[in-house]
């Protein structure tokens, strides 16, 4: 079959394309060049007046895993309010703040997105993380594995084994938990929880290991950037929504001492401690520090308001935020000698001062930080907003009217307290396609996705061109998955099954034998048990895994 | 013959994986490893291969069509049991989602006493190996711990080396409650736990004012359900002293009404402690008849536990009107489709109904159901996979034979696509 889009206005920011009308030619699931003369064109769409960019692409949501479906679990009354109904080609379920699976895929679709990546897949969780994905339709996926409360890193590093040691146990466990990148959240901290500590700064210590969250850092991103992932060591700071922490986030950044990093939801780690309620915008702080320091990325993990449910991996910091529980309920878990989580809802109010200003210091962030490529649109799904509300938040960003007007909203003391009425920025068209396509695969590391030109599969999403940018992305004319029109009309109109994507490091085999004995003396399952084989993800006739390359 | 080492166990939900079985053809023999709970379903025969209807055997493909058929005049099926590994239970939430029907875990009841906590005011828990290696002091509660699962103690508390305990045997274990049915809670020094025995039903009483206690309210009482207060203001000031305390109960074993007020008060009390300078953790016990494997998949699938109807073209949870034996009981239901891929006595409940039971070989009926089709053992004849205890592992099982039965999802997926 072979399809062509015709007439539209393409933004490719992975070929330097910017709103340039041209044609798109798309065979066996990928974009082709112009095929010969007198090859029969199955099917013509006619997108003049329309803007094609390929399928966006979410860099941390919380798709799946534990945390999850503790969330989902703990809120049937938010699911209540957002039944889903069969159809003859989409399962039922639920949707707003955590939804069920098939409802994630369906709507991440809807809005033109084609592939989310979870960012906190716990290596003992994993397999529930990859079998959740495994039922979300048309995404492609993939999971950051998370290290640096695990007490076998952490004895590693009491017992100072070297860096070679640290990066084969770094690439095991990637390969074990069949994962695209490596997280580390409150870095230390989830462990320390567990030993009754209850707050974790960058230079203190465990206080059973002695080892701190700079040491952390440090040797994960190493062993990250040493084994060859092209994806920077995915950071969860320390201190997360303490005033104050915009220091610990400016500190972390010093302390990586220029190795590849990238900071997610910064917003929840950019506060300061000034003004009457002692609570302010260290955005500004922030900003600069990213566009000095080349080798720091970050996503901004933006709240919207409304109710949701935050699903965190930082048990230490989700356990103090209980207090702030809406509706009042909650859940702490440690796990397994590998990490922990905390599920809190959470009910983010415009006329709440200290919520009012968590958004302005997310748009802030996003409008002062100057380069699209080392920026992410995120809201942390579900833990700032549900992932529907994106369409919204492109709106603030690409519409200084809109966004001042909803500015002039907010508790009226966080107006005083934000610079946001002063940003003339708008988002472009080509910005956003960064932000939301080509950053995020070339930052990932996907091989053959987030751009339109030759040889990338066809994830293609067609939208029409609206100066109310919200209406605009919500409702996609067309997606296109792997070269299959999968939505019209903002529609599912056919569901098929993304692939799973990955990277295979390579480590030394010898790393199994300490690892075994580990497992032997203080784990629940045998070692040979824990690895996740290949075919897990696939003998059900639907998942597939697809390798990307190392860096060189 | 052969022999498979480090055998992954989905029947007693503590994740034992290093059963050793001797596999000689068709039969299992569990040479290292076994329990009282594991050993006789790995070992259990083969018995039917053939698919029945209405007692007579047909093939397959007759079964899964006579199956689509009864289901296709239902307005209110109900799929109980619901007791099957992962991809079963995707294939039974799909046949549920196409044909409207209730889905219902058997062991929900139960687990309600939980759920029910849970979605009011939430919990502090803990897994498996935080126990191993953290614990060192062992509440259990209303629980005869070591008949749920017999090798708990020598996995997860008397194992000879933790990480952070200098000397496993010092561990100390109090029942309150129930007491354990026999010595397994003993540690390997001799040191017998402290029980504190009291009605099931006194319970509610006693497990409030350990919590009242716990916070430092006065109490007036000298005794509550003939426990001593000064028993209980033991148990307080042991997890004060301990550095990191766990609470275990099994919810199914709090057998009586509004026990969720057990399980909250329990949990709210865990929080308290938290409160007090110290760390502690809950241990709710289940992942037997695939409970938590179900609650899993249906969370992950709907958004809600598994006790979910589809009547309406969409999930509704109702943890109490969904029951399946109350709709059986009233009239309400219309078909039961009853799925039980681990446990031979596990039967359907007695009904009048069409009934389609799946369920594994060797299930015997005081009423022939309409369509009777065996399927194969997760973890024995089929890979796959189930959740433990503590809801956040998943083992990978293994196949161990061949014994040409189809599994759950096989025919679940078969059914729903001749539906």
């Amino acid at each position: 079959m072979l399809i062509k889009l015709t007439g539209g206005t393409v933004y490719d920011p992975a070929s330097g394309v910017d709103g340039v009308k041209q044609d798109i030619y798309i065979q066996d699931g990928r974009i082709i060049a112009k095929p010969l003369e007198g090859l029969t064109v199955d099917k013509v769409y006619d997108l003049n007046g329309k803007v094609v960019m390929s399928g966006a692409i979410d860099m941390h949501t919380h798709i799946g895993g534990g945390k999850g479906n503790i969330a989902r679990t703990l809120l049937p009354e938010d699911h209540r309010q957002d039944p889903v109904a069969r159809t003859d080609i989409t399962r039922s379920g639920c949707g707003h703040a955590m939804p069920s699976s098939f409802v994630t895929g369906y709507r991440y679709a809807e809005m033109g997105y084609t592939a989310g990546f979870e960012p906190a897949v716990l290596p003992i969780n994993a397999r529930q993380a990859h079998m959740e994905m495994a039922d979300i339709p048309i995404l492609d996926k993939g999971g950051y594995v998370m290290l640096g409360s695990d007490d076998y890193l952490l004895r590693m590093l009491t017992a100072k084994k070297d860096q070679k040691a640290i990066n084969d146990y770094v690439a095991w466990t990637m390969q074990a938990a069949k994962a695209i990148g490596v997280k580390v959240v409150n870095p230390g901290g989830i462990n320390a929880f567990k030993f009754n500590q209850r707050k974790l700064d960058l230079d203190e210590q465990n206080s059973h290991y002695g080892v701190t969250p700079r040491d952390i850092l440090r040797v994960l991103a190493t062993a990250v950037k040493e084994i060859g992932v092209k994806h920077p060591l995915h950071v969860h700071g320390c201190n997360l929504g303490v005033p104050g922490n915009v220091q610990t986030t400016l500190d972390t950044i010093q302390g990586i001492g220029g190795l590849p990093m990238h900071l997610t939801h910064i917003q929840f780690h950019s506060y300061g401690t000034e003004g009457d309620f002692k609570f302010s915008s260290g955005a500004a702080q922030i900003a600069e520090a990213i566009n000095k320091n080349k080798n720091i990325s970050i996503d901004v993990g933006q709240i919207l308001f409304g109710q949701t449910v935050t699903a965190s991996g930082d048990s230490m910091r989700q356990h103090c935020n209980h207090k702030f529980a809406s509706p009042n309920k909650w859940v702490t878990m440690d796990i397994e000698c590998d990490a922990g989580c905390g599920v809190v809802p959470f009910k983010y109010k415009d006329q709440n001062f200290v919520n009012a200003l968590q958004w302005a210091i997310g748009l802030e962030t996003f409008l002062l930080v100057e380069d699209p490529w080392r920026i992410f649109l995120t809201t942390d799904h579900p833990n700032g907003a549900p992932f529907t509300s994106y369409p919204h938040l492109i709106r603030l960003l690409m519409d200084k009217t809109f966004r001042n007007d909803v500015l002039a909203t907010i508790h009226p003391e966080a107006q005083k307290m934000t610079t946001l009425a002063s940003i003339t920025r708008e988002y472009s068209l080509q910005e956003i396609a960064i932000m939301t396509r080509a950053g995020a695969a070339r930052l990932i590391g996907l091989q053959d996705r987030g751009g339109l030109s030759a040889g990338n599969w066809a994830d293609i999403t067609v939208y029409t061109d609206n100066t109310d940018r919200q209406k605009m992305f919500e409702k996609p004319d067309y997606v296109f998955k792997d070269g299959q029109l999968v939505v019209v009309d903002g529609k599912v109109v056919s569901t098929k099954w993304g692939t799973t994507h990955v990277v295979k490091p390579e480590f030394d085999a010898s790393v199994e034998s300490g690892l075994q004995k580990y497992f032997d003396r203080f784990l629940t399952m045998k070692l040979g048990n824990f690895k996740i084989s290949d075919d897990e993800l696939t003998e059900d006739g639907r998942g597939s895994i697809t390798v990307h390359p190392l860096a060189n | 013959m052969i022999e498979i080492t480090e055998v992954p166990s989905p029947f007693c939900g503590i994740g034992t994986d290093d059963l050793s079985i001797q596999v000689d053809g068709l039969t299992l023999t569990v040479i290292e490893h076994g329990c009282a709970v594991n050993t006789p379903l790995f070992e259990q025969a083969i018995t039917d291969t053939q698919p029945r209807i209405a007692g007579q055997a047909v093939s397959l493909e007759a079964a899964i069509a006579k199956a689509a058929a009864l289901l296709r005049d239902t307005r209110y099926p109900v799929i109980g049991g619901c007791a099957t590994d992962v991809n079963g239970m995707r294939a039974l939430m799909a046949l549920a989602d196409k044909s409207g029907a209730v889905v219902d875990n058997m062991n929900f009841t139960g687990a309600r006493n939980n759920f029910l906590a849970l979605q009011d005011s939430g919990w502090m828990n803990t897994t498996l190996a935080e126990v191993k290696n953290r614990c060192d002091f062992l509440l259990v509660v209303g629980t005869d711990l070591e008949g749920f699962a017999p090798r708990f103690f020598e996995r997860y508390l008397w194992n000879q080396e933790s990480m952070f305990l200098a000397d496993t045997s010092q561990r100390e274990v109090i029942y309150l409650g129930k007491a354990p049915s026999g010595d397994a809670s003993t540690s390997p020094k001799g040191q017998k736990a402290q029980v504190f025995t009291c009605a099931v039903e006194a319970l509610p009483e006693v497990v409030a004012v350990l919590r009242a206690l716990v916070r430092g309210k006065p109490i007036q009482a000298s005794t509550v359900g003939g426990i001593a207060i000064s028993d209980l203001q033991t148990i307080v000031d042991k997890f004060k002293a301990a550095k990191y305390s766990v609470v275990t109960w099994a919810a199914g074993a709090l057998a009586y009404t509004q026990a969720e007020l057990t399980v909250q008060t329990l949990s709210e009390m865990i929080k308290d402690v938290n409160d007090q300078n110290t760390r502690c953790s809950g241990l709710p016990l289940a992942g037997k008849e695939g409970d938590q494997t179900a609650n899993q998949v249906c969370g992950w699938t709907t958004g809600y536990p598994a006790r979910t109807r589809f009547s309406s073209g969409f999930p509704e949870y109702d943890p109490f009107l969904n029951d399946s034996n109350v709709l059986l009981n009233n009239g309400e239901a219309d078909a039961l489709v009853w799925v039980q891929a681990f446990n031979t006595q596990a039967v359907p409940p007695k009904t009048s109904l069409p009934t389609i039971v799946v369920a594994r070989s060797g299930m015997t009926f005081a009423t022939e159901p309409d369509v009777f089709i065996p399927v194969g053992t997760p973890g024995i004849d089929h890979a796959g996979h189930a959740f433990r205890t503590d809801n956040v592992v998943a083992i990978r099982l293994k196949k161990l034979r061949d014994s040409g039965l189809p599994s759950t999802a096989d025919v679940l997926n078969a059914i729903e696509r001749a539906l």
